[in-house]
């Protein structure tokens, strides 16, 4: 095992060589890409032997030959296909996390910048906000995986929205991880930075193409300064073969709002970290989400939120939906930290098993060192109710028919709160279809 | 009635019925017969097995009949699956009706109303076609169209949970309906406006079943006929009237009657 992993760090060695050849940057990226690698070949993939991964074997992962994913021109499918109406004028499309401009459409942004991560570095006007927030709150110093992708920074997302910008209509970032002929590697990057007072709607949408595994390792950090809100939606619909692991890392300033959505449709292992640190005061957050796995596939959300100044709020909904033999982990963090009074910190998960082979480990955490605070947790796991059951079979509903509606219910308390129609009509699909139960209930 | 007319006019029939639930005997040999147009009123105190009745009749998994048969326009009952018997025209109103979270009432509704018309081979209806139905419905029970967007049951009132179970009524249109406690944790306002709407839906090709343990809503829907159960059997029959004697006399008045009469069936020695 370890010879193996050493053996594939070289691979990927070779791979980082032939990039910073391929793709040099400024002095200070050099240098950030450089302590990246020089982390990840120290710390290496994680193992079950750190608490953090307890449940989440990347052994799988670790072996697989993966090509780092170098750029395919002709591709067989067009950027509209990943957007939605809603987003179809404001659509950024990755590609193994390199920017695509020839499938994005990025026409009608009223002000909003978006652009490659890379340009931005080399661009005057955005360099210095770049340097400035880039890497500060995904940290590489003691996660291998973040450091993998730091060191790999070669394309990605710059996103800054200015002062005072509002704006209805949401951005899409898709990430289209595609292994063509062989295993490929990527590493979408992404930076948003919210400006005083401002908007921003954002949906990421993974997706995955071509006949061999993918293994996607995304991060992408939110800065959020003072009276900015971000509504942040996130679709992980990569294919059940796929190995994703990303880390979403947000930072609140005063009096600001994020509220996040993530939803995550399975893979062979999907693992998200999503960390919400709450640097100001009077900040909230929601933080919510939901994973949906069937057989074979393997669900893992970590989340912290963390409460550094008073008078905060993050109210937290996570629900899992288990099938097969499909497993899920689900750890979340709540720190309250010395000083932060008047914290209202709230956490919920909940999880429904379909089938007795499934399994779900969860583990809500509370860490509280203020005295003045409002703080609760739970966690649940349970089945289809088969009272439920019964009063919509007095109702003409057959068993399989109901199981799915009480399905489809259990889920739609957290696809409800997506904030683009399209998505959430297109996720009910999701979901049934992931659990293999068609269902006309439109309306 | 003449012997020859029954059979196109007997809506339901049950013959000496057994039911225990976790092995203990409830109902002790139930004999019911109920034709159509008829309203009948199951009474009788807290144990007797009147819920049991319903729920059986319902098809609930957790009661398990051990002798007897039920026959349903003919048909043997007991061998359809719940989700069957509604499709066929038999509902029942739950005492305590559940809870679906995330799932609208219009949905749930529509659902139900497009599953029983594919079974009848009826025509199915979309969203909107639904919408218009469910809102001339909805007036049977005077109920506020902001209930259609919401979650069934969740966070309804007692009262607007009842009236819920009547609009569901009044959508799937049943043959044999059966209210069970429906009075119960209503108020006098509620109850009229429930009592009203059964009236409503009740003609003369469907029946309707009412398991109380009040007099006071047979006050709004008149029975034709009053069956009073103890101990898992049929004690007293009669008609509107003996609701009111009940009242009158109480439960207890029923019971010293069945006590008698079991000693008075008892070999003497």
């Amino acid at each position: 095992m370890a010879t193996e992993l050493v053996k594939k760090e070289n691979k990927y060695h070779q791979a980082f060589e032939a990039l910073k050849t391929r793709k040099p940057s400024a002095a200070w990226v050099e240098l950030v890409r450089d302590s990246a690698m020089d982390r990840f070949e120290s710390l290496g993939f994680p193992t079950v032997s750190e608490e953090e991964w307890k449940y989440t074997n990347l052994v799988q992962l670790a072996r697989e030959s993966f090509d780092i994913a170098s750029p395919v021109d002709d591709l067989p499918y067009s950027g509209e296909q990943f957007s939605f109406p809603e987003t179809a004028d404001s659509h950024i499309v990755l590609v193994n996390g390199i920017f695509r401009s020839d499938l994005s459409t990025t026409t009608d942004l009223d002000g909003l910048v978006a652009l490659d991560l890379f340009e931005a570095i080399a661009d005057a006007r955005y360099s210095k906000v770049v340097r400035n927030y880039l890497a500060r709150n995904a940290n590489y110093h003691e996660r291998g995986l973040t450091a993998f992708n730091t060191a790999f920074l070669e394309s990605g997302v710059f996103v800054l929205v200015p002062k005072n910008f509002q704006r209805d209509s949401p951005l899409q970032i898709t990430y289209v991880a595609d292994s063509g002929e062989v295993s490929t590697a990527n590493f979408p990057r992404v930076l948003v930075v919210a400006e005083e007072n401002s908007s921003l709607k954002l949906v990421e949408r993974f997706v995955s193409r071509g006949s061999h595994p993918t293994f996607t390792n995304a991060v992408i950090e939110i800065v959020l300064m003072d009276g900015a809100r971000v509504r942040h939606d996130r679709l992980q619909q990569e294919s059940p073969e796929a190995f994703h692991v990303a880390t979403t890392s947000a930072e609140l300033g005063h009096g600001s709002s994020y509220n996040s959505t993530a939803i995550n449709l399975g893979g062979r292992i999907a693992r998200h970290d999503i960390s919400v640190v709450m640097n100001r005061e009077g900040a909230e957050c929601r933080v919510d989400g939901l994973y949906v796995v069937g057989n074979n596939q393997h669900s893992d959300t970590h989340s912290v939120i963390d409460h550094k100044q008073p008078n905060c709020n993050s109210h937290q909904l996570y629900k899992g939906i288990l099938d097969g033999n499909g497993r899920a982990v689900f750890n979340g963090k709540i720190f309250v930290r010395e000083g932060a009074q008047k914290t209202d910190a709230m956490q919920t998960n909940k999880n429904l098993l379909l089938s007795p082979h499934a399994r779900v480990d969860t583990k809500p955490q509370l860490e509280i060192y203020a005295d003045d605070v409002k703080c609760a947790h739970g966690a649940a796991v349970g089945q289809i109710d088969q009272e439920e059951l019964f009063y919509l079979a007095t109702r003409g509903i057959n068993p399989q028919l109901g199981k799915s509606l009480l399905t489809y219910g259990f889920a739609e308390e957290v696809i409800g709160k997506i904030g683009v129609e399209s998505i959430r009509a297109q996720l009910d699909e999701a979901v049934l279809t992931q659990i293999h139960a068609p269902l006309p209930t439109e309306g | 009635m003449t012997q020859r007319f029954l059979s196109e006019t007997r809506m339901l029939e049950i013959r000496n019925l057994h039911a225990a639930i976790d092995g203990k005997e409830i109902l002790k040999g139930i004999n019911l017969k109920v034709n159509k147009g008829e309203v009948h009123a199951i009474m009788g105190p807290n144990g007797s097995g009147k819920s049991t009745l319903a729920k059986v009749l319902a098809g609930h998994p957790d009661y398990e009949v051990t002798a007897g048969e039920i026959l349903y326009e003919g048909r043997n009952l007991l061998e359809m699956s719940p989700d069957e018997r509604a499709r066929e025209g038999v509902f029942m109103a739950f005492q305590y009706p559940i809870e679906v979270p995330g799932v609208s009432n219009a949905q749930f509704l529509r659902l139900a109303y497009n599953e029983k018309q594919k079974h009848l081979g009826g025509e199915e209806l979309d969203p909107l076609e639904f919408k218009d139905l469910l809102k001339e419905r909805a007036k049977v029970v005077e109920m506020d169209a902001s209930l259609m967007s919401r979650s069934v049951n969740e966070g309804f009132s007692g009262g607007e949970k009842k009236r819920n179970e009547i609009l569901q009524m009044a959508v799937l249109e049943p043959r044999l309906a059966i209210l069970d406690e429906t009075d119960s944790g209503l108020d006098i306002d509620a109850l009229r406006v429930v009592a009203g709407g059964v009236n409503q839906l009740q003609g003369p090709e469907n029946a309707i079943i009412v398991v109380t343990h009040y007099q006071r809503l047979l006050n709004y829907i008149v029975p034709d006929y009053v069956h009073v159960l103890a101990d898992g059997q049929i004690a007293r029959e009669g008609g509107k009237e003996l609701a009111m004697e009940l009242e009158e006399k109480g439960y207890d008045w029923i019971k010293a009657q069945l006590h008698e009469n079991a000693s008075k069936l008892a070999p003497a020695n």
